[in-house]
């Protein structure tokens, strides 16, 4: 996968020298993106730039297309591009259009939203290289399926009349990228273009770019937070942060011997199959000096004196999907899912997008009606019982979602929002007692007290997953349900909030049902790992053994997809 | 408006106190935009001054003796200068006949012609007739008719008071029976202004509440109320509105409010329902759930506040939408009775006076009604900006 560069150093194919981007605040205020970067873009080689949201990898690669909004932001005229001596910075709109997709083309993250849904993906395959090659429609259709073969479609032939809407993710990946190639750029940019596919599609993609790659002796810009995916692709590595450079070399020096704090915290942050320290590194602890804390190993795993808290049994859900003007169809989501929560322990749920995962977390919690099963909770079946009897222990289930920034009331105040479910099950005798639990909590998830009084958007993604938290804390729950609670996270908030999930199920003995489509986080949390797939459980077992011995080929394909970093490469 | 930066201490019984600033709100934040815009700001200084005006004619501190025939009958505006062929103004030479007579002459083709020589051939027989709607007051504008019909009966009309040191020109013209029309169109801001804020606040609270109740309960709700929705909407309008005045069998300021109110609700009713489909399946709605929050809670103090300026944008359209369709509504003589004055009554009036070749009570009626329709548009647009700045981007600088 990581050919070695034979060729001779030559001139790079992109010098980018002191790149700085601002972007316009409205009035006079502007906020500097991209704060003097430079690199080169050797030929025929991948280059990653790595840095979490905010670090400025995104704009640095619009800026090199082109493709920044003109309205709101400016690229410093003494910044240079240099591709094949010519500076693209200031380049007229016109020469900069020729120069895209023909010589430099890009895919991005969603390839659901890159693609027209009203075209075919043959129609949008051939405008491209009719538009930049002037191929006749007959030839420019006869090579559009020669692309969608190459990039790994299933009878191109017949595939070239579909719609978007009628692929997969994954697909519709591929096709973006055979619109990328089409017109064989020198340069490809790929934007985050695994992160929203599942693992396994994510690993097929990642060999097709690699291939490409190899095949048109192209160079590739591969943007990403993860340093696991760059470590099995890349050549050279720049590491961003906050929109300057902190570190670049090549792959081998900096995941080796890492110079930098913050590349060495990023390395240590995310969680690993392969160590399980009682708490993950943060940041601060590198960007501070001290180095990482408790990294003695933690135990994991169920003893036989673990009392089960929820008992499930043959969990079932379907959906009635409408087909036609009267027709239905019934849809299974999850059929036949059983398992048992201990107290005071983590069940991980694992499985890729559309196995069901979020669908049982929704149903235990009743915000969806179950079709058939039984939850047993204290030896009550909580799935039967009516709304008015449900509510005594909807308290003591809550759940995290996914996204801390859809997940809270854009109206209320932080204090509005973590008093109102005291107040609604009358905990606290006054609004006096209520306030002064709430700042207790805010203590408690490492927010500060003047918290109370701002509105959500005034936080960042990590601390309003806190806020989330509080909230579920509120309650005093025996059962947490965390629905990819950290998915959306960056990798060193990610690390944060896993610390503090982690403190509270020691501090208070909860039990959580965490569900994640990240199985080194699953890995890293849970004492047992229940797979699922298509709606079905497939195997349930102790995380250690499951991760070491898989029994089902499904779970061994699963576990084999996942990025195993430098290590696995080296 | 707090200001961010001020640190307020907590309630005096709180055990500790907390120093924090006061975070700005989404209506804080939209009111500062909005202060920004200054189209909207303009046009919201005169939406504010018409609203001033409203209230104050309500309360009989402006335009309290607009029945006052103060001028000549059709006085013109003081700027025109008097009507010279209608004879020497200050002459209520008749005292015997309410119209005098050269007013008539001037105009070549007069419609009206014959109801007045037949009024005043019937008029020695006149007596003050018993059934006399006018309540005390001769305002009626449907008077001539009125006249005419009783007149080819025999019985004579009301005439209006003789006039007593009446003005030739009034500032902006007068009347067919020498009222200001200033005053009157001051006077009839209060209907039409009031009939228009007061039927949108009835049609955006039907929709919202409709609308928010199928978005959020869905399934078979959801599909009554739409059932409901699509046959209202399959009848015209107009005969939606005459049916609603049929069963209303009355005519007045609160019939116009109810028809328009009833009638006017179902594209409020769309859009809400819209937003509450949308935000029902939001995490926070989910979140709301989790913690037990009712469905009304979750309805009401959850989703609401986060579409509360769609239905405040919506309010403000139809302010506009229903302003006119009084006017609409009046003119076409199914709007308040004619003894209350509005916009739209005027422009009815005018429409036999124009023949007459007397424009000023049009283009009062007009220009007041384009300026606050036009001002309530504007306001309308910068309040959207404000709410939504997304949208603004949207454009462009």
């Amino acid at each position: 996968m990581r050919p070695e560069s034979s060729k001779p150093a030559g001139e790079p194919l992109i010098q980018v020298r002191d790149l700085r981007v601002k972007f316009r605040l409205g009035g006079e205020a502007t906020f500097e993106a991209v704060k003097g970067v430079s690199f080169d873009i050797p030929e025929d080689s991948t280059v990653a730039l790595v840095g979490e949201s905010g670090s400025g990898k995104s704009v640095t690669a619009l800026a090199i297309l082109g493709l920044l909004p003109p309205e709101n932001s400016i690229v410093d005229p003494a910044s240079r591009i240099l591709f094949g001596g010519r500076n693209l910075v200031g380049l007229p709109a016109r020469a900069m259009r020729d120069l895209r997709g023909a010589d430099i083309s890009m895919i991005f993250q969603e390839p659901m939203t890159s693609l027209n849904p009203v075209f075919t993906v043959g129609y949008q395959l051939t405008e491209v290289l009719r538009l930049h090659r002037g191929l006749s429609a007959a030839a420019a259709r006869r090579r559009a399926v020669e692309l969608l073969d190459e990039v790994g479609i299933p009878e191109p032939k017949r595939r070239i009349d579909a719609y978007p809407s009628q692929m997969s993710g994954g697909q519709q990946q591929r096709v973006m990228i055979a619109m990328a190639i089409a017109c064989e750029p020198k340069l490809l940019i790929a934007d985050e273009p695994t992160t929203a596919l599942d693992v396994t599609i994510q690993k097929q993609i990642l060999e097709l770019i690699a291939d490409l790659k190899r095949r048109h002796r192209m160079s590739v810009l591969f943007i990403t937070h993860d340093l696991a995916v760059v470590g099995e692709i890349a050549d050279h590595v720049v590491v961003m942060r906050q929109g300057e450079v902190r570190e670049q070399g090549t792959a081998k020096a900096i995941f080796e011997s890492p110079g930098d704090a913050y590349t060495k915290a990023l390395l240590m942050c995310r969680p690993a199959l392969d160590r399980r320290p009682m708490r993950l590194p943060v940041i601060d602890d590198f960007m501070g000096g001290r180095g990482p804390q408790h990294i003695e190993e933690r135990a994991r795993g169920l003893a036989a004196s673990d009392s089960v808290i929820l008992d499930v049994k043959d969990l079932g859900k379907s959906f009635q999907v409408r087909e036609g003007l009267f027709g239905r169809r019934e849809f299974k989501a999850v059929a036949d899912v059983s398992f048992a929560l201990r107290r005071g322990r983590t069940l991980g749920l694992v499985g890729e997008s559309g196995s069901g995962k979020t669908t049982v977390g929704l149903t235990l919690m009743r915000l969806h009606q179950a079709t058939t099963g039984q939850a047993l909770f204290d030896g009550k079946d909580i799935l039967s019982m009516s709304e008015r009897a449900f509510m005594p222990y909807k308290r003591r289930i809550q759940i995290i979602f996914q996204n801390p920034y859809a997940s809270l009331n854009p109206r209320f105040t932080v204090g509005q929002i973590l008093t109102e479910p005291l107040a609604i099950h009358g905990i606290g005798a006054n609004a006096q007692e209520r306030t002064d639990h709430v700042f207790e909590l805010l203590g408690k998830v490492g927010l500060p007290d003047v918290s109370f009084y701002k509105y959500p958007h005034e936080f960042s993604g990590g601390q309003r997953q806190r806020i989330a938290i509080a909230r579920c804390l509120t309650l005093k729950p025996d059962i947490l349900i965390c629905d990819e609670s950290v998915s959306a996270l960056d990798v060193s908030v990610q690390a944060q909030v896993l610390n503090l999930l982690q403190d509270l199920q020691d501090e208070f003995g909860l039990s959580y049902l965490f569900i994640s489509h990240d199985l080194a986080v699953v890995k890293y949390i849970s004492d047992e790992v229940m797979v699922m797939n298509e709606g079905r459980v497939v195997e349930i077992a102790d995380a250690d053994t499951i991760y070491r011995n898989p029994r089902e080929p499904y779970t061994q394909r699963l576990l084999s997809a996942i990025p195993k970093g430098w290590h696995a490469a080296a | 408006m707090a200001t961010p930066g001020a640190t307020l201490p907590r309630a005096a019984d709180g055990t500790r106190e907390i120093p924090h600033t006061v975070s700005p709100g989404l209506w804080t934040l939209a009111w500062r935009r909005l202060r920004a815009d200054r189209v909207g700001m303009v046009s919201l200084v005169i939406v504010f001054a018409f609203v001033v005006m409203m209230i104050l004619s309500g309360l009989g501190l402006v335009a309290k003796d607009w029945s006052r025939e103060a001028g000549v009958n059709y006085a013109p505006p003081s700027f025109v200068g008097a009507d010279v062929e209608a004879g020497t103004p200050a002459a209520p030479a008749a005292p015997e006949s309410a119209v005098p007579a050269g007013e008539y002459k001037s105009s070549i083709v007069d419609p009206l012609a014959d109801v007045i020589a037949e009024l005043k051939g019937a008029k020695p027989a006149a007596a003050p007739a018993p059934s006399a709607p006018s309540e005390g007051k001769s305002v009626d504008p449907l008077a001539d008719v009125m006249a005419d019909i009783r007149a080819s009966k025999g019985s004579g009309a009301a005439a209006p008071a003789p006039a007593e040191a009446r003005a030739a020109t009034l500032p902006f013209g007068g009347d067919k029976w020498g009222r200001d029309v200033i005053a009157k169109t001051i006077k009839g801001s209060e209907t039409s202004i009031f009939v228009g804020i007061a039927s949108a606040l009835v049609a955006t609270a039907l929709g919202t509440l409709f609308g928010a109740v199928a978005g959020y309960y869905g399934r078979w709700v959801d599909d009554a109320f739409n059932w409901f929705y699509s046959v209202f909407n399959a009848i015209p309008y107009l005969l939606l509105v005459l049916a609603v005045a049929a069963v209303l069998q009355q005519k007045g300021m609160l019939t116009i409010i109810l028809i328009l109110g009833l009638t006017g609700w179902t594209g409020v009713f769309r859009l809400i329902r819209a937003e509450y489909l949308k935000h029902k399946s939001r995490e926070y709605v989910q979140a709301a759930d989790a913690i037990g929050a009712s469905n009304a809670r979750r309805m009401f103090v959850h989703i609401f506040p986060n579409v509360s300026h769609v239905v405040l944008v919506q309010l403000s359209i139809l302010v506009v939408g229903f302003i006119k369709a009084e006017v609409i509504l009046s003119f076409l003589g199914f709007g308040v009775p004619v003894d209350v004055v509005s916009w739209g009554s005027m422009l009815n009036e005018a429409q036999n006076e124009l023949i007459l070749g007397k424009w000023w009570q049009l283009v009062a009626a007009t220009v007041a009604m384009a300026t606050l329709v036009t001002a309530f548009s504007l306001f309308t647009d910068a309040l959207r900006d404000a709410l939504d700045p997304k949208l603004k981007g949207l454009k462009g600088h």
